[in-house]
């Protein structure tokens, strides 16, 4: 218990460190280039407070839940020995963790409105809410299918980085072939997807999976899951852009 | 100052983290109960854990909103307000050179370096990556160097709505750098550095860097908040990828020149093999 407090204590602190940055940016702005007073000081210290505490709790939980069940469950997955079951749970994951993704709801909300601006669908709300919904499961099946790539990439030991590149050609290609008013939504959807509670997850996965397989090294092969997952909304995204 | 914070508001933060949280527990659940079909160990431990993630993103995203994100929108407006950048004088935006916005390319380099130190994925994948290197990526390097490629990239974001340049001349020339780059950095750090590109930016950058983008879009004649106020979290993604390159270059140049050093001391001669690409 005892060891518990501490624990809890060194994480506040550097909760209180990580947020230094943060507060020292507000208040040189506001203060000495803007020079304005700092409206709601109680508010801002409140607020302040709460985010310290939930760093401080969001951290402490990862350890205790957050990593443990991503990696035992890539451990008990592999020793499964099924393929299938693998690429269905990354995928799950994947798309699951992506359709209900704050962000993406608001940024295929705003695209919506681009594309109704540029001509592209009619301007009624019937044919935004059609397409930014479409554009919503394109990306979250896009993440599944980055992470499944990911995936199968850390079983067969395929070099990412020739995968990274061809997923920039890709990239570049359909830069060429969308149209222009997309390019910037489909860059940012890549950015967007990846939430905070799916990334220690899907980290987890990754080196989980790697450590379990034999000749596979964590470091060269367990990362590389989100890389993947923000490459391919990016093509998928213009790809929809195009289509449609 | 708590009648502001009432406790329907932390209720409904709680709620909307529990239905991003939902869809995780239940594949998870589904996964573990229907497929894996064994016990887990340490379960209690880990709901445990669980239910501390939920409270302290909540509460972290409740601070947030409500103090830091109103007060971050209001200083990118006030900084991107033409009135502020000419000075009182004039209101004539068309003449401004994109040199004159001196205070919104700091304040896009300091948001960008201070909110992806707070960013509690990246902080994830740290300590994760410290764990797998045996310490020799430490989590601070990795945070630093992460943090000063959302900084760059985000200036260099507001630098093109400033000047209206293209966006995908920027990308298409930072995936050009990334694959030149990848062939010279240590292989042991590529798949992390291609990662840190998607994890820098998700519950503190993006909000304040959409309102920076979107305010600077909205000033600027010519500029269309809809395509323009688009991009900076691209810009953030790709940058750093080169910078957590560039700092295991860094880290295998130092261990390099320090074995060689005491390789000239002594006798030992032994490969010059850094240490990184050990482990």
């Amino acid at each position: 218990m005892k060891k518990n407090i501490l624990a809890f204590l060194r994480i506040t602190l550097g909760s209180l460190r990580d947020l230094a940055p943060v507060v020292i940016l507000v208040l040189f702005f506001q203060l000495a280039v803007l020079q304005q007073p700092l409206p709601n000081a109680g508010e801002l210290a409140l607020g302040l407070l709460l985010v310290v505490l939930g760093l401080t709790f969001f951290i402490f939980g990862l350890e205790m839940g957050l990593f443990p069940i991503g990696e035992s469950m890539a451990y008990s997955l592999a020793k499964k020995g099924s393929l299938l079951w693998l690429i269905l749970f990354a995928f799950a994951l994947g798309f699951g963790t992506t359709i209900a993704e704050p962000a993406l709801i608001a940024v295929s909300g705003e695209a919506a409105a681009v594309a109704a601006a540029a001509g592209f669908i009619e301007s009624s709300q019937q044919a935004q809410a059609d397409y930014s919904q479409g554009l919503r499961l394109t990306v979250a099946v896009s993440v599944g299918i980055g992470i499944v790539i990911g995936v199968v990439r850390i079983l067969k030991g395929w070099p990412i980085h020739l995968m990274i590149a061809g997923g920039y050609v890709l990239v570049v290609i359909m830069t060429a072939i969308a149209p222009q008013e997309i390019i910037g939504i489909a860059y940012d959807s890549g950015g967007v997807t990846t939430s905070t509670i799916t990334v220690p997850l899907v980290t987890a996965l990754g080196v989980g999976l790697a450590s379990s397989i034999k000749g596979r090294n964590p470091l060269i092969d367990g990362f590389g899951l989100i890389a993947f997952a923000s490459l391919t909304p990016m093509i998928f995204v213009m790809v929809y852009g195009t289509l449609i | 100052m708590l009648d502001t914070l009432t406790q329907s508001d932390l209720f409904l933060t709680i709620l909307g983290t529990s239905r991003d949280v939902i869809p995780i527990i239940l594949i998870l659940l589904g996964f573990q109960f229907l497929v894996i079909r064994r016990r887990v160990t340490n379960l209690k431990r880990i709901i445990i854990g669980f239910i501390y993630v939920l409270i302290g993103l909540s509460l972290f995203l409740l601070g947030l909103e409500k103090a830091l994100f109103p007060l971050g929108k209001v200083m990118a407006e006030q900084l991107t307000d033409p009135v502020f950048i000419i000075g009182s004088q004039a209101t004539d935006a068309t003449r401004l050179h994109w040199s004159d916005y001196g205070w919104v390319y700091l304040f896009a380099f300091a948001v960008g370096f201070s909110t992806t130190i707070a960013e509690p994925s990246l902080i994830a994948v740290a300590i994760k990556a410290s764990e797998v290197s045996a310490g020799a990526i430490s989590v601070w390097g990795l945070r630093i160097a992460v943090a000063l490629g959302v900084a760059i990239g985000i200036t260099l974001g507001v630098y093109r709505i400033v000047v209206g340049a293209p966006i995908h001349y920027f990308i298409i020339s930072g995936y050009i750098v990334v694959v030149i780059q990848t062939f010279f950095a240590p292989k042991t750090i590529t798949a992390l550095a291609y990662d840190s590109g998607g994890v820098t930016t998700s519950t503190v950058t993006v909000p304040l860097v959409a309102a920076l983008g979107l305010g600077l879009a909205e000033t600027i004649p010519g500029r269309s908040p809809l395509i323009d106020g688009f991009g900076l979290i691209a810009f953030a993604s790709l940058f750093p990828i080169m910078t957590v390159m560039g700092y295991a270059q860094l880290v295998q140049w130092v261990t390099t020149r320090r074995r060689r050093q005491s390789d000239n001391n002594g006798q030992d001669t032994q490969a010059d093999t850094p240490s990184m690409e050990q482990r």
